[in-house]
């Protein structure tokens, strides 16, 4: 590999006015230095002008987006989250991919009710004011859609990273430990299962194991330290850490406490994973470890030439933390480590990096996350072999990204 | 289970009318399942007047919106039709869903002796039933679907998880490495026309590097 920018490259990138690398001797004034720019005359805004900020005009092209041919209409649908254009761990709370099953609920906070019925000592009814009396803790955790990649079991179909791997979000929550809640009514001695319920017109459902209700799940009423937004469930939800998206059920209203799973709509004709035997696998609830690399990446191409290049990706596993994520130039030929920056917390996203010196020639990007019990992030291959590829569901596959001469990269799969 | 733990009294106790007014769900013993039934034929009614605009006047689906019936023998296919008849196991999700969501846009408006009448008419639909079939509170749980014994337990811990723990290949892992299937190919990715050019200017100045 090169060990810089060749005078080749040198003179050509100053040719068509690309910036020049660092070292490099301009041959012409920069007019972003020599000429005068507004922002260094003319007074900007006060700060009454913005009582809730929002990005740089520059930035309008970091949002969330939609594929309107995946759903029958824009209400029980999904859109993605700009990964992409995101770096660090935590995503903004306005770029949070959404996903309702009838739209998003407009709650006024002074109306909501938290119902506890049940195999319940006591049924309980909660106002807002009396949920924020509880004790708190503070979580940063991933939600994952069990539908992130799923439009990929088939073969490479959408290109870039906010499609294919978009489903996904990772916030800290302010709430309620969902024990505290479930010992305020007093659980009977034949409480096994829990059924979360939604206040939207989907009055989402799902049955949970009374298990994980008393281990790490939580009621909560802020992410990222303001209130939940709307589309995430304003003023109340679910966070059940590590595990597939459909369960955070939103516009929490009811919890009831029973002794065997309710099998309802979104865990039997939903959220079940088709196997090529013509069976399917039920509760599978857990989301595997699995990484991407979020730049270079189609909708993120290397525009700056060879040289310096700075790889970076996500990493999460529902079943702990990520020690290690691998990344190769080759298709999975050859691996070298990534290196982890920041907060490595469990069921939380990771960030990864690795730095390297492109010579120019076309590469096959993947990365490869290990969590901490050990498990490695399979292909696509080997998750085919398994299950086929009508699951629909949980497909944590190794991602490839084919990066060529110019820098552009495109969504493929390798042999 | 755990025992109760010392409590912060909050909260107040749930009214009767109000558990009654919010727990709907019906399980597949049929717990939850209200008093009522309903016949085929009224069901059909009901289904043409709220239905059919979306899911077909045979439940074959409009569109894009959800097939509801047949798919019978494909689900081991490259591609199943799951349907209530082909894939659903319980019967007692459909009435519990139709009861809570349906009709899109105008949830929880149907009568639980229209639910009856609707789940009883969808059974018609997929030859699971003959047409002056009743179905009640009941009967239902004893109604089975042809796809119950169809699911089983998430088995990944025991089939997935030890064939993919371990030490991961680093080096010289492949003789060949090709592309075997590109996404450009396809090209169905929603892209707005910004992104587009400036990916094109991006690669023009890239060309024009090399």
């Amino acid at each position: 590999m090169a060990k810089g920018p060749t005078r080749r490259t040198f003179l050509t990138s100053a040719l068509a006015g690309a910036a020049a690398a660092g070292g490099v001797r301009a041959q012409t004034p920069d007019p972003a230095i020599v000429e005068l720019q507004p922002w260094m005359q003319a007074l900007g805004e006060g700060v009454d002008a913005r009582p809730y900020g929002v990005p740089s005009e520059h930035e309008a092209h970091v949002v969330r987006r939609n594929v309107d041919w995946l759903t029958a209409d824009p209400v029980s649908s999904v859109n993605f989250t700009p990964l992409h254009e995101l770096d660090g761990i935590i995503t903004p709370n306005g770029l949070c991919f959404e996903r309702h099953h009838a739209g998003i609920a407009e709650i006024d906070p002074a109306e909501h009710r938290l119902m506890i019925n049940g195999l319940v000592d006591t049924p309980l009814v909660f106002t807002m004011e009396d949920l924020k009396r509880f004790p708190r803790e503070n979580r940063i955790y991933f939600l994952e859609c069990a539908a992130n990649t799923g439009m990929e079991w088939r073969g490479a179909q959408l290109n870039g990273c906010q499609y294919t791997h978009g489903m996904i979000h990772n916030v800290m929550y302010t709430g309620i430990p969902l024990r505290l809640i479930l010992e305020e009514a007093g659980l009977k001695g034949s409480a096994a299962w829990i059924l979360p319920e939604g206040a939207d017109a989907s009055a989402m459902t799902r049955s949970i194991p009374l298990e994980k209700a008393l281990d790490d799940c939580m009621v909560a009423f802020k992410m990222n330290g303001e209130a939940l937004r709307p589309e995430q469930g304003y003023p109340l939800r679910l966070v059940v850490p590590g595990w597939e998206g459909n369960m955070w059920v939103k516009w929490l209203r009811r919890i009831e406490v029973g002794d065997q799973p309710w099998h309802h709509r979104e865990e039997t004709s939903k959220y079940t994973d088709l196997l090529s035997n013509g069976e399917a696998r039920r509760f599978t609830w857990e989301m595997d470890a699995k990484s991407v690399i979020t730049s270079p990446s189609p909708q993120a191409p290397i525009t700056h030439g060879p040289g310096p290049t700075v790889i970076t990706g996500i990493a999460w596993s529902g079943r702990g933390t990520v020690p290690r994520v691998d990344v190769s130039l080759d298709g999975g030929a050859n691996w070298v480590e990534g290196r982890i920056d920041g907060p490595s917390l469990p069921k939380s996203v990771h960030r990864f990096y690795h730095e390297f010196d492109w010579d120019g020639r076309p590469l096959l990007l993947q990365s490869r996350a290990h969590d901490s019990t050990g498990y490695v992030q399979p292909t696509k291959h080997a998750l085919r072999e398994i299950r086929g590829a009508e699951s629909i569901y949980h497909n944590n596959g190794i991602q490839t990204w084919a990066v060529n001469e110019k820098g552009e990269a495109e969504n493929v799969e390798v042999s | 289970a755990p025992a109760s733990a010392e409590t912060l009294g909050l909260g107040r106790p749930a009214l009767p009318e109000e558990i009654a007014a919010w727990d709907i769900d019906v399980r597949p013993d049929g717990a939850g399942l209200p008093e009522g039934s309903g016949d085929v034929l009224t069901g059909e009614e009901i289904y043409l007047d709220l239905c059919s605009t979306c899911h077909g006047a045979f439940g074959e689906g409009a569109g894009r919106w959800p097939v509801l019936m047949g798919g019978f023998g494909t689900l081991d296919g490259t591609r199943p039709v799951k349907t209530v008849g082909s894939y659903w196991p319980y019967l007692s999700t459909v009435w519990d869903y139709v009861h809570r969501a349906m009709p899109f846009g105008d949830a929880q408006s149907l009568t639980a002796d229209e639910v009856y009448a609707l789940t009883a008419y969808l059974l018609y639909l997929n030859d699971l039933v003959p047409d002056d079939f009743v179905l009640d509170r009941a009967n239902l749980a004893e109604t089975p679907l042809p796809n119950e014994d169809g699911f089983f337990l998430d088995d990944r811990e025991e089939v997935e998880l030890p064939l993919f723990s371990g030490e991961a290949c680093m080096t010289d892992c492949k003789e060949n490495v090709g592309i075997t299937m590109r996404a450009a190919v396809l090209d169905v990715t929603p892209e707005d026309q910004e992104a587009r050019e400036a990916r094109g200017e991006a690669a023009a100045a890239a060309d024009q590097g090399n």
